[in-house]
């Protein structure tokens, strides 16, 4: 499981980690609380193209449906098939298994470090 | 039938001019008879006396812990002055009140001017024999009808179960993996499927190919609606052909300028019974999504959509013991394969568990429904039509598998005997492969032929000039057949139909081979002791009004009278086809018309349509009006819905659904909408602003001040403004929407006029309008009256695109609240909004000492709910409110609404219904409950274990096992002595949401889970 301050982090309340040109992407512990019990993800499959900014996939809790964004341009290369089985991974490990989506990125955009992302949820 | 001879057969009280008083002459009628008036008043007292639940004594000490000296000064603090109105009750279009007995009897007189003929007209609707056990014990039983939606599941097993067996009926019948829990009707189900379809396909194209065999009034919602969301319908003969060698499929044409789906019509409308497996491929080869409209009956005996390929299947339950009643209400359904679950619009019943691992029914995939999701739902449906799901799904139970295939084997053969008989006798059958309708040629006298026909008491459709059609159902006789024969002068064959009955109609390809209803609780209830006894405890698993208050916020949870129901069931009312002819339906269309203009009247509007089958479809129907008129003006860019952050998720789903652009409006600390936000919006938005959707009161249940100027703003902007009638129970006699600046607004007959709420409908959802949108509102292409008239006398013909498959929507449970504004007459519903404030502001005062009061009005007034603010209380003891509510059902109660419009409160909305010994009950239980939170907060009870985290109780968890909680077992289910007597007792504990969602399961669960 990474550090939180090896990660990136957008506005979305997603986390980014980047490996080479591979960009890892899950929700944060935050966006995981909000939330509430996750029972469903609806994910993209592997070789479909996003954009950054853009609704990939859904994320579904007894409480709502939150709306997953990329976060950069790119393919994705891998989803997380496990937490399509067991959601609760998302709540019980949002940083570690509950990854949901592996991307081949072009360019980097700019994205928020671990302080700035705690200044926006008032942390 | 007309005024005048209505007037001779159906003498109203109070003489003549009662009688032309909501007929003709609306404006003079009771000023000209004054003498009416002594006798009205004590004709009030008769039934409001009754209706409302608290009276002088109670009100006097309601109002001292309000801190008031009058019910009078109450209202004149609580509504804001610039809004009150001051028409005398004099001028209203409302009749002085009528007694019970006198309101029945005029119902009797409306009834008699309604013809029951016998009918063949099919299209949809068909007579059937609704068992006397399911009247008698579900339809006509306040433990069913006055039950609210299952929101709090551990106090609704009983119709949760009654839903997941409509739910695995309708699974079974089509061949879909999961069904839901329902819609509106078969033509707007048809309409879901349409967006459903465009949700999960993964076509680009705007088209929807409908089959030109589809029901007609579903063809014209398909195109009505499909308009306002961009869609493109393309209309095509479908027909069953063989893959052609070489060469294009007929449909290939079509496909390849591409389509996102197909609706097919399973028999056709024609009646014909084809395979259309081959126009589903053609359609998934495109990557489109197949819609088949099926007949649930037929499906018994044909091939189900699923084993064909289609991947939603949508249609109509009513022909499953349900009375046609002019068209409504009935349960429509919906199901589909799996993978597209999570699709489905409104509600979805599904098995979980209960905190002791016990199976336990609740509401599944909430969290997509408009009331999360709001512009980005599903769809805009919210109340559905549980109570006749119920009986369609009941009536499946007590049949079982065989008795429907034996139902359904005798209409065929029914169907098979006439169209023998006039084969026999010349006639062209068009169609040689049907389950249930025929079509025949009679060449140039299809006209003369249907009117012959109704003069002897029959009624055919015509199709065309040269074609009519029979549609027989479950009641059809020999008898019945032998009369149809004589209409078209073969009664001489019956010999010949006698042997042309062994022929089979249905092709040997598409005779059904696949089980259904296999489950256990289709194939047990055979006799009517058990029938009524499985009733009896599904009735008893569950809290509905006959057992105590349903303080529901924004529900409006009050009396549905006994008198007021009379009517529903009468033969009269229930047995008519929504397309029988005018002349059959007088006493139908004078009981609308009355009700129109009535409603029109109370909330200062000039035309009323009946025809939305519930709040979200008045709404879309309001908006539709709305857009329809800017499209007139030639404003077509005017597509910006301004919504208040605080409003009901439905306003947005529903301007979705009208082709709107939604843009939020903020809404400061006390719930009222800012000002200054409203005027930046409506500034950028000055060249495309559409319409402004407001609640009042608002949300917060507070009478916004604000309320005129506001309206004005978006006036004088261009805009309209719509105005959501839910709460009108806190403005009814007091001020009109029409007057502070509404132009259009919907109202929920099951709220404030008293329709039950049949444990999630059915709803009647009637959209009010000023006169320059009255030409805009919903009109149909089979309306036996197409001219309606206004508060002024003057008629309008509804012109706008329809949002119901039937014309006047539900028309059978209009005589509700018809009977309870003729029993309450002006005076009454007044009196009535009084009593509900002083309810709800006493229950404010009485429990702001121990909850605080989230909003409040000028003068520290609510309106007609309160919000209990938990918030602080439950970061200080780490109570939620979850905990609260479900605490309530162990003294007895169901929970107020939770966490809406503000989550972390409850709104409390007890209704002038209640009597104050029921909200006094109430009150010392919230008292009792802060209690016990003091309790947790202090330390005397484990946060994890005290006797709200563990509520609800059952009886098995108080006395199986060992005790071994901090609290003792009479805390836990005798929190109050006078529980003692008359527990409630609720069948499971409390149910994990988490658990039913992640493993859904919708359908019945083999009975081992329960052991």
């Amino acid at each position: 499981m990474p550090e939180q301050n090896e990660l990136r982090y957008t506005a979305e309340h997603e986390w980014v980690l980047v490996e080479g040109t591979v960009a890892t992407i899950g929700i944060t512990a935050y966006a995981a609380a909000q939330l509430g019990d996750i029972v469903y993800l609806d994910l993209p499959d592997a070789g479909t193209e996003v954009a950054g900014g853009s609704v990939v996939g859904e994320i579904e809790s007894t409480k709502s449906v939150g709306e997953l964004f990329a976060p950069v341009d790119g393919t994705v290369l891998e989803k997380n098939t496990a937490v399509e089985d067991s959601p609760e991974l998302v709540n019980s490990d949002p940083l570690g298994e509950g990854w949901l989506l592996k991307v081949e990125f072009t360019e980097l955009p700019e994205l928020l470090s671990l302080d700035a992302y705690n200044a926006l949820i008032g942390d | 039938m007309t005024t005048e001879s209505l007037q001779t057969t159906a003498p109203l009280p109070g003489g003549d001019q009662t009688g032309t008083a909501h007929t003709d002459a609306p404006q003079s009628a009771h000023a000209a008879s004054p003498a009416s008036a002594p006798a009205s008043l004590s004709a009030t007292s008769a039934f409001s006396g009754r209706h409302i639940g608290t009276d002088a004594t109670a009100q006097a000490r309601m109002l001292e812990a309000v801190g008031y000296a009058s019910i009078t000064e109450l209202m004149s603090a609580a509504v804001p002055r610039a809004i009150q109105f001051d028409q005398s009750l004099a001028d209203s279009l409302v009749p002085p009140a009528a007694t019970e007995r006198e309101a029945v009897d005029e119902l009797r007189a409306l009834a008699s001017t309604n013809r029951v003929s016998k009918s063949y007209l099919g299209l949809g609707y068909y007579d059937t024999i609704t068992p006397a056990v399911i009247k008698r014990n579900v339809l006509e039983n306040p433990s069913w009808y006055t039950a609210y939606t299952p929101y709090q599941p551990e106090i609704s097993q009983g119709r949760l179960e009654a839903l997941i067996n409509f739910q695995t009926m309708v699974s079974d019948l089509t061949g879909l993996a999961t069904a839901n829990a329902s819609m509106l009707d078969e033509s707007t189900a048809a309409v879901e499927g349409m967006l459903l379809a465009r949700r999960a396909s993964k076509s680009t194209s705007p088209r929807f190919l409908v089959d030109a065999d589809a029901l007609p009034q579903t063809k014209s919602l398909l195109r009505a609606r499909a308009e306002a969301v961009g869609i493109e319908i393309v209309e095509l003969v479908l027909d069953s052909v063989d893959h052609p060698a070489n060469g294009e499929h007929p449909l290939a044409g079509a496909t390849s300028e591409g389509a996102f789906g197909v609706f097919v019509q399973y028999p056709g409308a024609s009646g014909r019974v084809w395979n259309p497996s081959d126009v589903i491929e053609i359609v998934h080869q495109a990557g489109g999504i197949a819609v088949v409209g099926a007949d649930l009956l037929a499906l018994t005996l044909i091939t189900s959509p699923g084993e064909l390929g289609a991947d939603v299947a949508i249609g109509n339950s009513q022909r499953f013991g349900v009375p046609m009643g002019f068209g409504g209400p009935h349960a429509g359904y919906m199901s589909v394969r799996a993978g597209l679950e999570r699709q489905l619009p409104g509600r979805l019943v599904g098995v979980s568990v209960d905190a002791a691992g016990h199976p336990a029914y609740r509401l599944s995939l909430q969290a997509r429904e408009q009331h999360i999701r709001r512009e980005k739902a599903t769809s805009n449906i919210c109340t559905a039509q549980v109570l006749l799901a119920v009986m369609a799904g009941m009536y499946a139970v007590y049949h079982g598998p065989e008795g429907l295939r034996a139902i359904a084997a005798g209409v065929n053969r029914s169907a098979r005997s006439i169209a023998a008989q006039l084969s026999a006798a010349g006639y062209e059958i068009v169609h040689a492969d049907y389950f249930d309708t025929i079509q025949v040629r009679v060449p140039e006298r299809a006209q003369r032929l249907a009117e012959h026909a109704h003069s002897r008491g029959i009624l055919l459709h015509v199709v065309d000039a040269d074609t009519v059609s029979i549609a027989v159902d479950e009641t059809t006789t020999d008898i019945d057949l032998l009369a149809l024969a004589v209409v078209f002068d073969a009664e001489q064959r019956t010999d010949a139909a006698a042997t042309a009955e062994g022929e089979p109609s249905i092709p040997e390809h598409l005779v059904r081979t696949s089980d259904y209803l296999t489950h256990p609780v289709f194939n047990t209830h055979r006799s009517e002791t058990s029938m009524m006894r499985y009733l009896k405890r599904l009735a008893d698993y569950d809290y509905a009004l006959d057992r105590g208050m349903i303080p529901l916020g924004s529900c409006t949870m009050k009396l549905n009278a006994a008198s007021e129901m009379e009517a529903v069931t009468w033969r009269e009312f229930a047995g008519i086809h929504p397309f029988a002819p005018k002349s059959d339906v007088g006493g139908y269309l004078e009981l609308i018309g009355q009700l129109e203009r009535w409603l029109a009247d109370v909330t200062g509007y000039d035309s009323v349509s009946l025809q939305p089958n519930a709040g979200s479809q008045g709404e879309l129907a309001g908006l539709l009006a709305i857009r329809g008129f800017h499209r007139a003006n030639g404003d077509a860019e005017r597509t910006v819905c301004l919504i208040p952050s605080s409003a009901h998720g439905t306003n947005a789903a529903s301007a979705v659904l009208a082709g709107m652009k939604v843009v939020v409006v903020a809404c400061d600390d006390l719930g009222n909408v800012d000002l200054d936000d409203l005027r930046s919006k409506i500034e950028q938005h000055a060249a495309d602003l559409a319409a402004l959707m407001i609640t009042y009161p608002s949300t917060h249940g507070v009478y916004e001040h604000e309320v005129t100027e506001i309206c004005r703003l978006v006036h004088e902007a261009g805009g309209q403004v719509y105005v959501d009638g839910a709460n009108l129970n806190a403005l009814l006699g007091f001020a009109r929407f029409g007057d502070f600046g509404g132009d259009v607004s919907h109202l929920n007959l099951h709220k404030t006029f008293c329709i039950p709420h049949g444990g999630g409908g059915p709803g009647v959802g009637p959209v009010a309008a000023k006169a320059h949108l009255a030409p805009f509102l919903p009109g149909h292409m089979f309306a036996q009256g197409d001219e309606h008239l206004l508060v002024d006398g003057s008629t309008v013909v509804h012109g706008g695109g329809p949002v119901s498959a039937a014309p006047y929507g539900s028309p059978s449970i209009l005589p509700i609240s018809w009977a309870y504004v003729r029993m309450m007459g002006m005076k009454g519903l007044t009196d009535a909004t009084a009593a509900a404030v002083l309810a709800a502001n006493y229950v404010a005062a009485r429990l702001a000492p121990y909850y605080p009061v989230l909003y409040t009005g000028e003068n520290g007034l609510v309106a007609h709910e309160c919000i209990l603010d938990l918030r602080a209380i439950t970061q200080a003891s780490g109570v939620p409110v979850d905990d609260v509510a479900k605490r309530l059902v162990d003294y007895g109660f169901h929970a107020p609404t939770m966490s809406f419009p503000v989550a972390g409160t409850l709104m409390v909305e007890p209704t002038e219904s209640e009597d104050i010994g029921e909200i006094d009950r109430f009150i010392e239980a919230m008292i009792e409950i802060k209690r016990e939170i003091d309790a947790v907060a202090a330390g005397e009870w484990p946060a994890d274990d005290n006797p709200l985290r563990n509520a609800p109780h059952t009886a098995q968890a108080v006395i199986e096992g060992e005790w071994a909680h901090a609290y003792d077992r009479e805390t836990a289910v005798y929190p109050v002595r006078s529980l003692v007597r008359g527990k409630y007792w609720p069948p499971v504990r409390r149910i994990d949401q988490a658990y039913g969602d992640r493993n859904l399961v919708c359908a019945c669960p083999p009975p081992e889970a329960f052991e």
